[in-house]
């Protein structure tokens, strides 16, 4: 075909992609103007940020807003919270979602499959369905407004993560599990020498995913969280949306909301390659 | 057993794992192989067991009791603190009559509409990202960025940039001429507004799903295609669309288990419901009446139906998935 016409096609193809090109760009600035325009915001003045004409690049930077907001709003602990639940619930739930993955791919048990088939219509309840039980036996022992209701329901596994991880191991062929037991190998030991080193890829994208999926949640949060000092980062900076517009202190608000964001971006843009490509796999095995 | 045989001096060692003691008597070896055999069974029975504990109490733990507890709840007068009274379907019956659980479930409805706009949207990108585009992984990485973002953070930028006075979304639509409402405060628009939202946040999964399901497709398929004739049309029309058909399937329900449950962005840009109540969703009005007004019996009625909403859209499209697969094969 393109020998016949040469010319003709690759000068048509050269005029659509370079229209397409053109509306991507322009997509592109669509998908990326609220953020920059968060950014921006934070660095105005408050009376740069009700000006009309509009002010798109602040006169003068107000850097301080970024300095002042540790102070005013309580963002730091917000940080800490969230880095102690995020990272509680993934690195303890990665074992033991990995172990699990490991019984139910490579380990004879009875009724094998039916675990598993049970387990996954876990996730067909809704968190919603659940939650104003699991609010009412937390509370029964004394766990609201602390930050265990956010993390031990999650240390028993992800279900997500283990049937991806258990799909990954079905391509271990089962003679390896085998021959490493042949050779006196405890269950532990194949799956820390063998197992975790062959699922290693497979556990950091669904662990970066799961991270994200966490430091992002908004609603259990807000359910338990009463104490100012005790809220997770999405917490504080809703309720600071809530407060500082009344004071129309939008910079504050945006510093605030980009820098709970901004982890989790910087964290994408180093994997980006491993989460794209994770996430893709997430599509093709659903 | 032709381990025991090929042995014609069977030298008693200790019994390594997996390996029968010889000694000589077929049936008797056989016994022996079976009993060895249960008790390495059993040894990885117990391992295997210990591996799978914990997800299997969390679930009976951390979703199957609450579950029932759900169910038996909602037949029940509640208030979280006293023991829950039982009332029998009172709760379903006064939901049948209670007009804003109608409304919430109206707009929830309504929310769904941005998921075949963000499909279709999602589509056209990724065949226009196929082609080779310069810049192909800017872009991709671009679009994908509001999908890792924090939603209640994008929320309350959105919340701001819909303010009617100086908000960033009539900011650029007065360069046209328009006078843009103000958005979140207008029965007419809220809802659209959101949905405008979720399809910016939600494009760049939907997007990357496709792409990768695309570039699956083997080249010869379009080649063999254009070699019979077919322009880009039909080659979109008879291999493009029925290779991407699972991942559309997957992404409908995960979307509209996703959207059914929509909550972050309502509560954070309308925090009363928006006008009229007119932005409030299921879960919105299940957690008011839960957590604001102490009512949980009721709640947890409506949170049921939610459940069973969900549960019975998922099986629904399994079925019509299943059947639309065979006829295509």
């Amino acid at each position: 075909m393109s020998r016949k016409t040469p010319m003709g096609i690759t000068a048509q193809n050269r005029v659509i992609n370079t229209i397409l090109f053109v509306v991507l760009a322009l997509g592109a600035v669509v998908m990326i103007a609220p953020l920059l325009w968060m950014a921006t915001t934070a660095l105005k003045t408050k009376a740069e940020v009700f000006a009309l004409p509009p002010v798109w690049i602040p006169g003068s930077p107000q850097w301080d807003t970024f300095v002042r907001m540790w102070t005013e709003a309580p963002i730091l602990s917000g940080f800490k919270n969230s880095v102690i639940v995020a990272g509680t619930v993934t690195i303890v739930g990665s074992v033991t979602s990995s172990l699990a993955a490991f019984a139910l791919a490579k380990m004879r048990l009875p009724f094998k499959n039916a675990i598993f088939l049970g387990l996954l219509t876990g996730l067909m309840i809704p968190f919603p369905t659940l939650m104003i039980p699991q609010f009412v036996m937390f509370s029964k022992i004394g766990w609201v407004d602390t930050l265990l209701p956010l993390i031990v329901p999650l240390l028993f596994g992800n279900i997500v993560m283990i049937f991806f991880l258990r799909q990954y191991l079905s391509s271990v062929p089962d003679s390896m599990v085998e021959a490493a037991k042949i050779d006196g190998a405890s269950y532990l030991q194949v799956f820390r020498k063998m197992i975790f080193p062959l699922i290693r890829p497979a556990i950091a994208a669904q662990f970066i995913l799961w991270f994200m999926t966490i430091w992002n949640d908004y609603l259990a949060p807000i359910l338990y969280l009463n104490t100012e000092s005790k809220q997770t980062l999405q917490v504080v900076i809703a309720n600071l949306n809530v407060e500082y517009a009344t004071q129309r202190d939008y910079p504050l608000i945006m510093a605030a909301s980009f820098v709970a964001l901004l982890p989790i971006l910087v964290v994408f843009l180093i994997f980006q390659r491993q989460i794209i490509e994770s996430v893709a796999l997430t599509g093709a095995k659903g | 057993m032709s381990r025991t045989t090929a042995e014609p001096t069977p030298v008693p060692t200790a019994p390594a794992a997996g390996i029968v003691p010889p000694d000589g008597d077929d049936r008797g070896s056989a016994q022996h192989a079976r009993q060895a055999m249960r008790r390495l069974h059993r040894t990885e029975h117990r391992w295997a067991a210990a591996f799978v504990a914990a997800p299997v109490v969390g679930f009976l733990v951390f979703t199957l009791y609450p579950l029932g507890y759900a169910l038996y709840a909602s037949l029940t007068r509640w208030n979280g603190l006293t023991a829950p009274q039982f009332i029998g379907l009172d709760n379903y019956v006064a939901l049948l009559g209670d007009e804003y659980f109608r409304k919430t479930l109206w707009n929830t409805a309504f929310y769904m509409i941005g998921i075949p706009i963000g499909l279709v949207l999602a589509l056209l990108l990724a065949i226009a990202l196929n082609r080779k585009i310069p810049g192909q992984t800017a872009f991709r990485t671009i679009y994908y960025v509001p999908v890792i973002s924090s939603l209640a953070a994008i929320a309350i930028v959105w919340q701001f940039a819909y303010n009617g006075d100086f908000g960033l979304v009539n900011q650029v639509l007065s360069w046209f001429g328009i006078d843009g409402p103000d958005w979140l405060q207008n029965t007419a628009t809220v809802k659209p507004a959101i949905i405008i939202m979720a399809v910016w946040k939600g494009l760049g999964y939907s997007m990357l799903l496709y792409l990768a399901a695309i570039q699956s497709v083997p080249r010869s398929l379009y080649e063999a295609a254009s070699l019979d004739g077919a322009n880009g049309y039909h080659r979109f029309r008879w291999i493009t669309l029925p290779m991407v058909r699972p991942v559309t399937f997957f992404l409908v329900v995960t979307n509209v288990i996703a959207g059914s449950q929509i909550f972050t962005e309502i509560n954070i840009m309308t925090p009363t419901g928006g006008p009229e109540f007119s932005s409030a969703s299921i879960v919105y009005y299940i957690v008011r009446k839960a957590f604001k007004y102490q009512q949980m019996g009721y709640a947890t009625a409506m949170a049921v139906v939610l459940g069973l909403i969900v549960f019975v859209v998922t099986l629904i499209q399994f079925r019509l998935n299943r059947r639309n697969s065979f006829s295509i094969d």
